[in-house]
C-alpha cells in the first residue's frame, strides 16, 4: 500500500509548538509511506490541491493528514481525496492540533508525540477498507415539540414550506409564556395582539396537526426517521364536537378552587377552564383534582349544560403513533421560583426576599398580568393585597441570575430588559409614583434596547439604583427594603408598596427527561446542548434534532424567533432530500461465527439489533444470531466489546486497525 | 455520644452560663464532653483583621491539639470561635503554602481536619427527638425570636448546614422544646459584636433595631447562639432604656438555656440569674408538662 502523509502548521496553530517540518521527514521514512510533506493550511484549496497532486503523481491508495480535530476537517479531506479517485474511507486523521499542540508547550517533545500519532494513524490506515456510505428514506414530517413563539414559528415555517409538522403542547392551549406578557420591548406593542394571529394561523393551517394538552411519551429511531409515541392527556372533553362556547366554565359551581396558572396565582378559576380568552384550541379542560364529580361522583353541572354532549368524564388518557424525519425542541422555560423550599432543587431560596411570604412581593411573570390589560386588574396597576395603586415601587433584577451562592451562574438575559419595561409601564400609568431599579449591571446589548433603557431613566424618570437588596421586610404596611447604593457608597432603605422580583429564567422541570429521550446533552442547569457554540447552535448532537428558543439557553422573543426559523431551516434542509446518507461506521456481524447470545442486544443503547433467522436450501432453521439495524446503529462499538465470540465489528474500527494502533505506539521507533 | 469540646475564652469568663447550661444540657441528653486540652485562643474579632497567618495559626493549633487527644468531632458553640475554627481549616485545605507556613509556625504537622460543629449542629447530632422524648415542662406559652447573628450561618459555602439569608434550623430546635417560634425580620441582622468596646454607640444602635424587630413581632425572648451577640443583646438594653424612655426590655437566653428549661433544669443550674435582663416574665409562663 502507498500512503502520503500530510502534515498541516494550522497557521501557528500547529506550528507554534510542533515542528511541522520535522515530522515530515520523519514520517516519510515509515514503511509504507511513499509521500510526505507539511504545509501551512491543509485544510485550504492549495493545501487539498497538494493531497490530489501527490494522489495522482505517486498513485497513493490511503491518506493521513496531521491536522485538527477530525470533527474540523475530515469531511473536507474525504472529499479532497475522493476527487482524486480514492475512497473517502481510506483517510485517516491524525489529531495534532487538540490532542498536542494546543494542550503542550514543550517543542521537543510535542513534536515527538505528533510524530507517534502520525505513526499510529499510518498502521490503521494500512487495515482500512474501500467503504460506501449508508443511504437511508426522510420522512418528510416534523415534530415540534412545545407551542409557545419558538414552536409557533418553527411550525409555521416548516408547515408554509409545504411540509407537515405535527405540533405537541403540554398546555391546555398554545401561546406559551409570550401570551401572557403585556407589553414587548423595545417597542411596547401589546404581545398577544402581534401573538394570537399566529397562534390562529398555526391551528388553521392544512399542514399543521396540533396536539394540545399532550406530552412526548417516547422517542425512538433516528433521523429521518422517528417514531415518536405522543401522550394525549385527558381533558374529559370531547375535542371533536365541542364548539368552544364556554357554557361550562360559566356554570361549573366549583369558581375558586384553583389558582389560575395562566393569571401566575393572581386570580382563581373553575374547575372546568379554558386558560385565556385568546387560547387556542378553545377547548375547555376538567381538572380532575378539584372536580367535584371526581370527587365525589356527584354534580355533572357542565355535561347538563353541555348542548353538543361535549363532556366525556369517561376519557381516558391516549396514546398516539407518529413518523417523523425531524424533530424540535422548543419547550422554553419557566421562572425560578423563590419561595422558601426549592423542590430539590441545585438553586436556593430567596426566603430574605419574602416571596410567597408577602403579597405585594410578586415576580416578573405576575407584573406582566397586572400590567396587562386583559390581566386581573384590567391593566391598572393595583397590589395584590388590597388592590390600592403602589405609589412606591420598587423592581428588583438578577434575583437568582449571576448569583453563585444561590446555584445560578448565568445571567438571565432578559431582565434588564423587561424590569425597564415595567418600570416605564408602571410610570405611565401611575404619573405620581416612584420607580426604584436595583441592579448589577444594565445589560441592554440589541437593537434600540440601550436606548430603551435610556429612555426609563431619562424620560420617565426611573431611579435606578446600582446595587444589591439584601432583604425585604414589612413594617406597618409597608415593605422595607435594604440595600446598598454601591455608586454613592450608601446604604439605601426604601418604604416600597410594592416590590417587583427579576427572577432567574430555568429550564424547565422536564427538560433533563426529554433530552433523555431525544438522546442530546444538557447542561447542569437542565438547558439542552447545541453541538457547537457558534457554527452549529441549533444543531444537536442527535441528528436531526434541533433546538428553539429559551430550551437552550434563556433569550428573548427576537432571538427565540431568530432561532425557530434557524430550526425550521435545518429540518427543511432535511427534507430537501428524499435520502440520507449517513456514515457507514456502524456494527457489523459475523454471520458464521456468531453464536446468538445476544449479550450484545442486552447492552445496545439505541435498539439497533434485531434477531436474524439462518436457515438451510431446504428452509430448515440452522440457528437464529444478531443482526444490526444499521440505520439505528450509531457506531458507538459496546456491542462489539461484549461479543464473547468476537463476532461483531465496528467498520472503520475493526479490532486489527485498533490492534494495529496500539502496537504502532508501543513500538520503539524514534529517540 | 461523645464530642471533644472546644470552650474558647467567652466560654470559660463572661458567657461562663453558656457553659453551664450546655453542660447541664448535655448531661441530661447522655451527651459526653471531653475539652481540649491545653488549648488556646482562637484569635477571633482581632486576629483575621490584624494578621491573616495568625489568624490561620490559632485555630490549627488548637485543631492539632484535638487531634493528638484523639478528637475528631469538635463542638465550638461560640459562633467566632466556630466561623474561625471551620475557615481555618477550609485554608488550609486549598492552600499548600500557607500550610507549610502554619506548620513551621505552630511548630507541629498537621494531620488533616476535624469535624466542627456549632451549638446548632450539635443538637442536630444528638437529635431533636432525644429533645422531645426528654421533655419535662410545658413551654408552649413562650414566643421566640430565634436570633442566628451574622456568623452562625455563614460564610454560606462552609456552613451550608441552613440557608444563610433565611435559616430556619434554630427554629426547628425552639418547635422541639415545645416553644414557639416567630416569623421575624432580623435574625440574622448584625449586631454590632466586637465594636462594643470601641463604637459602643454602633451597637447601641444595631442591637436597638433587632431588639425593636422582636418586640415588634410578639417576642416573649430572644435566643441566641453567640456569647458576642448575647453580650450586645442583653448588656446594652440598659444604655438602650437610657436613651429610649419607651424601651421595654426584653430577655435574651442562649438556646442551651432554653432547652434547659424544657428538660426541667433549673434557673441556676442553667446560669438564667447570671443574666442582665430578668428572664422572670419568661419563666413564669414555664408550665409543667401536663402528664399523658
Amino acid at each position: 500500500m502507498k500512503i502520503g502523509v500530510f502534515i498541516c502548521y494550522c497557521g501557528e496553530n500547529i506550528g507554534r509548538t510542533v515542528d511541522c517540518a520535522k515530522v515530515a521527514e520523519v514520517c516519510a521514512t515509515l514503511s509504507g509511506v511513499v509521500h510526505s510533506e507539511a504545509y501551512k493550511y491543509m485544510c485550504s484549496d492549495p493545501g487539498q490541491n497538494l493531497i490530489k497532486q501527490a494522489i495522482k503523481e505517486k498513485n497513493l491508495d490511503a491518506v493521513v493528514v496531521g491536522s485538527c480535530s477530525p470533527h474540523m476537517h475530515e469531511k473536507t479531506f474525504r472529499k479532497a481525496v475522493s476527487s482524486a479517485g480514492i475512497n473517502p474511507f481510506m483517510v485517516e486523521i491524525a489529531n495534532l492540533r487538540e490532542h498536542c499542540s494546543w494542550i503542550h508547550d514543550d517543542i521537543p517533545s510535542a513534536t515527538h508525540k505528533a510524530i507517534d500519532l502520525i505513526r499510529i494513524a499510518v498502521e490503521k490506515v494500512k487495515f482500512n477498507e474501500p467503504l460506501t456510505t449508508i443511504r437511508v428514506p426522510v420522512t418528510k414530517r416534523a415534530l415540534v415539540i412545545g407551542g409557545g413563539i419558538s414552536g409557533i414559528q418553527s411550525a409555521l415555517d416548516i408547515a408554509n414550506a409545504g411540509f407537515e409538522v405535527v405540533l405537541v403542547e403540554k398546555e391546555p392551549s398554545i401561546g406559551g409564556h409570550m401570551s401572557q406578557l403585556s407589553e414587548t420591548f423595545p417597542t411596547l406593542d401589546c404581545s398577544q395582539c402581534i401573538l394570537t394571529p399566529r397562534m390562529v394561523e398555526v391551528y388553521q393551517h392544512p399542514k399543521i396537526k396540533l396536539y394540545s394538552f399532550s406530552e412526548i411519551e417516547n422517542v425512538q429511531g433516528f433521523v429521518g426517521n422517528f417514531k415518536v409515541t405522543i401522550k394525549k392527556k385527558a381533558r374529559y372533553i370531547k375535542d371533536e364536537v365541542c364548539t368552544g362556547c364556554g357554557l361550562c366554565v360559566q356554570k361549573c359551581p366549583i369558581k375558586k378552587n384553583a389558582l389560575n396558572e395562566f393569571e401566575e396565582g393572581l386570580a382563581t378559576r373553575p374547575a372546568v377552564y379554558v386558560p385565556f380568552p385568546q387560547a387556542v384550541p378553545n377547548i375547555p379542560v376538567i381538572d380532575s383534582t378539584i372536580c367535584t364529580y371526581f370527587k365525589t361522583g356527584k354534580c355533572q353541572m357542565c355535561k347538563k349544560v353541555c348542548g353538543r354532549d361535549a363532556i366525556d368524564f369517561e376519557q381516558k388518557d391516549q396514546l398516539i403513533t407518529v413518523d417523523v424525519g425531524a424533530i424540535i425542541a422548543a419547550t422554553g422555560y419557566k421562572l425560578y421560583t423563590i419561595d422558601k423550599k426549592p423542590d430539590n432543587s441545585i438553586y436556593k431560596g430567596y426566603g430574605e426576599y419574602g416571596y410567597g411570604k408577602y403579597k405585594n412581593v410578586v415576580n416578573g411573570l405576575q407584573f406582566e398580568r397586572i400590567a396587562s390589560a386583559s390581566g386581573p386588574t384590567s391593566g391598572e396597576i393595583l397590589r395584590p393585597s388590597d388592590h390600592k395603586e403602589p405609589k412606591k415601587i420598587v423592581f428588583i433584577q438578577c434575583v437568582g441570575s449571576r448569583d453563585e451562592s444561590k446555584g445560578f451562574s448565568y445571567c438571565s438575559k432578559i431582565c434588564c430588559m423587561y424590569t425597564a419595561k415595567h418600570a416605564m409601564l408602571y410610570k405611565h400609568k401611575v404619573h405620581d409614583g416612584e420607580a426604584y431599579v436595583f441592579y448589577m449591571d444594565i445589560r441592554s446589548g440589541g437593537k434600540m434596547y440601550e436606548e430603551f433603557v435610556r429612555r426609563a431613566i431619562e424620560e420617565d424618570g426611573v431611579k435606578y439604583i446600582r446595587g444589591r437588596v439584601s432583604k425585604i421586610y414589612e413594617e406597618n404596611g409597608k415593605l422595607i427594603v435594604k440595600g446598598e447604593d454601591t455608586i454613592a457608597g450608601m446604604k439605601v432603605e426604601i418604604d416600597a408598596d410594592m416590590v417587583v422580583l427579576a427572577t432567574a429564567m430555568i429550564a424547565q422541570q422536564e427538560a433533563p427527561r426529554l433530552s433523555q429521550l431525544l438522546g442530546i446533552p444538557y447542561d447542569k442547569h437542565g438547558y439542552m446542548q447545541e453541538v457547537h457554540p457558534k457554527l452549529r447552535p441549533v444543531e444537536t448532537a442527535s441528528a436531526g434534532v434541533f433546538l428553539a428558543g429559551a430550551c437552550h439557553s434563556p433569550r428573548d422573543i427576537p432571538e427565540s424567533v431568530a432561532m425557530a426559523s434557524a430550526a425550521a431551516a435545518k429540518s427543511l434542509v432535511l427534507f430537501g432530500s428524499d435520502v440520507l446518507e449517513r456514515e457507514p461506521v456502524v456494527a457489523k456481524v459475523n454471520e458464521t461465527n456468531c453464536a446468538g447470545c445476544f449479550y450484545c442486544q442486552k447492552v445496545c443503547a439505541y435498539n439497533a439489533i434485531e434477531t436474524k433467522e439462518v436457515r438451510d436450501k431446504m428452509g430448515n432453521l440452522i440457528k437464529t444470531i444478531a443482526y444490526v439495524n444499521s440505520g439505528l446503529c450509531q457506531g458507538c462499538g459496546t456491542c462489539n466489546a461484549v461479543c464473547p465470540s468476537k463476532s461483531v465489528e465496528l467498520i472503520g474500527f475493526k479490532d486489527d486497525q485498533l490492534f494495529a494502533e496500539i502496537n504502532a505506539l508501543s513500538d520503539f521507533y524514534y529517540q | 455520644m461523645e464530642f471533644g469540646y472546644y470552650p474558647g475564652c467567652s466560654l470559660s469568663g463572661t458567657a461562663k452560663e453558656f457553659d453551664k447550661s450546655l453542660k447541664a444540657v448535655l448531661k441530661v441528653l447522655d451527651v459526653n464532653l471531653l475539652e481540649i486540652q491545653n488549648w488556646s485562643c482562637c484569635g477571633a474579632s482581632s486576629a483575621h483583621v490584624t494578621n491573616h497567618l495568625l489568624s490561620v495559626a490559632l485555630p490549627v493549633r488548637n485543631i492539632i491539639e484535638a487531634k493528638k487527644q484523639g478528637l475528631n468531632e469538635i463542638v465550638a458553640p461560640c459562633a467566632a470561635c466556630y466561623n474561625r475554627l471551620v475557615s481555618a481549616q477550609h485554608e488550609m485545605k486549598l492552600d499548600e503554602k500557607l500550610r507549610t507556613k502554619i506548620e513551621d509556625l505552630v511548630e507541629e504537622k498537621y494531620q488533616g481536619s476535624a469535624e466542627v460543629y456549632n451549638l446548632i449542629q450539635l443538637f442536630q447530632k444528638t437529635g431533636l427527638e432525644e429533645i422531645k422524648s426528654k421533655k419535662k415542662a410545658d413551654l408552649s406559652d413562650i414566643k421566640v425570636a430565634c436570633y442566628y447573628g451574622c456568623l452562625l450561618v455563614r460564610p454560606h459555602s462552609l456552613a451550608n448546614f441552613d440557608d444563610a439569608e433565611d435559616p430556619v434550623s434554630m427554629e426547628e430546635i425552639v418547635t422541639a422544646t415545645g416553644a414557639k417560634p416567630l416569623d421575624w425580620n432580623f435574625k440574622t441582622e448584625c449586631c454590632g459584636a466586637a465594636h462594643s468596646i470601641a463604637h459602643k454607640d454602633i451597637v447601641l444602635k444595631l442591637s436597638k433595631n433587632i431588639l425593636d424587630d422582636a418586640i415588634r413581632n410578639g417576642a416573649d425572648v430572644i435566643v441566641t447562639a453567640c456569647p458576642m451577640c448575647h453580650s450586645n443583646l442583653d448588656m446594652r438594653q440598659w444604655s438602650i432604656v437610657r436613651s429610649d424612655k419607651d424601651f421595654k426590655s426584653i430577655p435574651v437566653l442562649y438556646l442551651s438555656q432554653l432547652i434547659g428549661l424544657a428538660l426541667g433544669l433549673n434557673k441556676k443550674e442553667l446560669g438564667i440569674d447570671l443574666h442582665f435582663i430578668s428572664v422572670d416574665p419568661v419563666l413564669a409562663k414555664v408550665k409543667e408538662e401536663a402528664v399523658a
